[in-house]
């Protein structure tokens, strides 16, 4: 079967962002961008079905500028076998990124789409949902197990309270969390040899898919800052602190 | 103006987060409804009436509803939802698994994770882990949000709304729930605890976190932990505190053994008072700590219980 990865090009997990000085959003300008780390989670699984023979073909797909090019070469280095780029410059907000995706798994027929729980930048947690919506297919979120069998999902979710295991028709949509799986590094010569995969550019206008938003960001701030702390002697200067002063036992 | 708020509950119980959403629809400002979907949610449903500010509680009891699975949760609120200009949920794993396709069904944008509400189309919401705030204004129809429930305090219970059956049953041929493993905890719900003690990677086994039940018990406080604690099968996974995990805003947070990642940091920095304790005085977490404590856990913490 074939399984359609979607992923995204965020800033790196590892930077500390700054607020742009006008508050009109945070400072993108020479900061390293890398692919969102549930994505990665998302190839992985992929590429994992593909090596227990479950799947065929693992096809990843992005969305956005030219740049974002770079992720899909990564997702071919780590075992996708072929790419396409929904190009953009438009801010593609869920909704949109959703009507994009369902038109490309309309065009490729997956039987599963993987993609993130959520990607660090927007911390959204949608763009899965509202592709399943879209395209009419039941939705496994926060994956921590998928088991394929016959025409079955088998998808045991993380919830509040601990564990819920439930069983989806094929196609489904699948969103990744943290413990599905350890993503693997990507070798230089796979590196290499996913310079000449297949990537097939799709101008987003020629989807057909208002990508226009209604929602208008108006303002990005920098959170209330803590006021710095002190450090306490002892455990006895704690609890007095904690009594006396914060209030708290 | 009117709202329609999805009820949170587990086991037959209406769950803590809904009054805090209630809260959040009261900012918004209009007639409440809250809609209890399940099967036998008769209490639930008894439980969501006595919440003050609400109007009137919808309650569709089908066993189609069981589980609150996705797919036919979003049907029934796309359903119901033509008459409301805003609905609203918590942003637990199941308003985030519902509310967004929701959202698609009607063809709207959703706000995640709302912490502040502006007016009535314009909302305050966290972005990247937490370390950027960014005010948004929806121009739909429909407003789809999921609530931060550490951002409003919790309405009371002492209204009487009227309750009122919803006979709406929608199919799903696509989705069947096979089974749940809950973590069993006798302690309070993280999520709504006024004290958390949290344990890190520092803790150094999952026996070691027995050293903060004594203190939990004393301080009625939930236990939490970092991802690295998780990740080192320490301790289950629905104990994480971070972005990935529960955020969390107790009055008291103890982070003990965390250096204080961007990751935990975004979770729990909303805190009223932050205690850190750990040995290596450079850790992160002493950035933000407003009473730090450096030195060794495994002596600290004995001595930390013994003086409480």
């Amino acid at each position: 079967m074939k399984v359609l990865v979607a992923v995204k090009r965020v800033i790196d997990y590892n930077v500390k962002i700054r607020v742009k000085p006008d508050n009109s959003d945070v400072d993108l300008t020479n900061v390293k961008m890398a692919m969102n780390p549930f994505c990665e989670i998302a190839v992985e699984e992929a590429v994992r079905l593909k090596e227990k023979g479950v799947a065929t073909e693992v096809v990843a797909v992005t969305i956005g500028a030219k740049a974002a090019q770079e992720q899909l070469r990564t997702a071919l280095a780590l075992g996708a076998d072929r790419a396409v780029h929904v190009e953009t410059d438009e801010r593609v907000d869920s909704l949109a990124a959703a009507k994009l995706l369902a038109k490309v798994v309309e065009e490729e027929q997956p039987q599963l789409v993987i993609l993130g729980k959520q990607s660090i930048d927007t911390d959204n947690n949608q763009t899965g949902q509202m592709l399943a919506a879209l395209a009419g297919l039941p939705q496994g979120t926060f994956a921590s197990e998928v088991v394929v069998e016959g025409d079955k999902v088998q998808v045991t979710r993380e919830v509040d309270g601990g564990l819920q295991t439930v069983e989806l028709s094929l196609p489904a949509v699948i969103t990744t969390d943290l413990r599905l799986n350890e993503p693997r590094y990507a070798k230089l010569p796979d590196i290499m040899k996913a310079k000449k995969k297949p990537l097939d550019v799709k101008p987003a206008a020629d989807l057909g898919v208002e990508v226009q938003s209604r929602l208008t960001l108006l303002k990005v701030e920098s959170p209330a800052e803590r006021k710095g702390g002190i450090k306490v002697g002892s455990v006895d200067e704690l609890v007095d602190k904690l009594k006396n002063e914060a209030k708290v036992l | 103006m009117s709202i329609l708020v999805l009820a949170e509950h587990h086991d037959g119980q209406l769950a803590a987060a809904t009054a805090h959403v209630v809260a959040a629809a009261q900012a918004i400002g209009g007639d409440i409804d809250v809609l209890v979907a399940g099967e036998n949610v008769g209490a639930v449903a008894d439980a969501a009436a006595k919440l003050d500010g609400v109007n009137k509680v919808r309650v569709a009891d089908h066993a189609v509803y069981a589980h609150q699975l996705a797919e036919p949760m979003s049907a029934l609120l796309a359903e119901l939802a033509g008459g409301y200009s805003h609905v609203l949920a918590a942003a637990s794993t199941t308003g985030k698994n519902i509310l967004p396709r929701v959202a698609a069904l009607k063809d709207v944008a959703q706000l995640s994770e709302v912490l502040e509400v502006v007016d009535a189309d314009t909302f305050k919401r966290p972005i990247y882990a937490g370390n950027a705030i960014a005010t948004v204004k929806s121009a739909d129809s429909l407003k789809v949000i999921t609530v931060r429930t550490t951002g409003f305090d919790a309405v009371g219970a002492s209204g009487s709304a009227s309750v009122e059956n919803v006979d709406t049953v929608v199919e799903n041929t696509q989705s069947t729930f096979l089974k749940q493993e809950l973590a069993e905890s006798d302690r309070p719900e993280l999520g709504g605890a006024r004290v958390v003690i949290s344990g890190g990677r520092g803790m150094g086994s999952g026996e070691n976190f027995k050293l903060l039940d004594g203190i939990a018990d004393k301080l009625g406080a939930a236990i939490g932990a970092s991802r690295a604690a998780v990740d080192a099968g320490f301790v289950p996974n629905d104990m994480q505190v971070g972005q990935t995990g529960k955020i969390v805003a107790p009055e008291l947070y103890i982070a003990v053994g965390i250096s204080g990642a961007i990751q935990h940091l975004a979770g729990m920095k909303d805190s009223k008072v932050i205690v850190a304790i750990n040995k290596d005085e450079d850790a992160a977490i002493f950035q933000v700590a407003d009473y730090g404590l450096v030195g060794d856990l495994f002596e600290i913490l004995p001595e930390l219980e013994s003086k409480l």
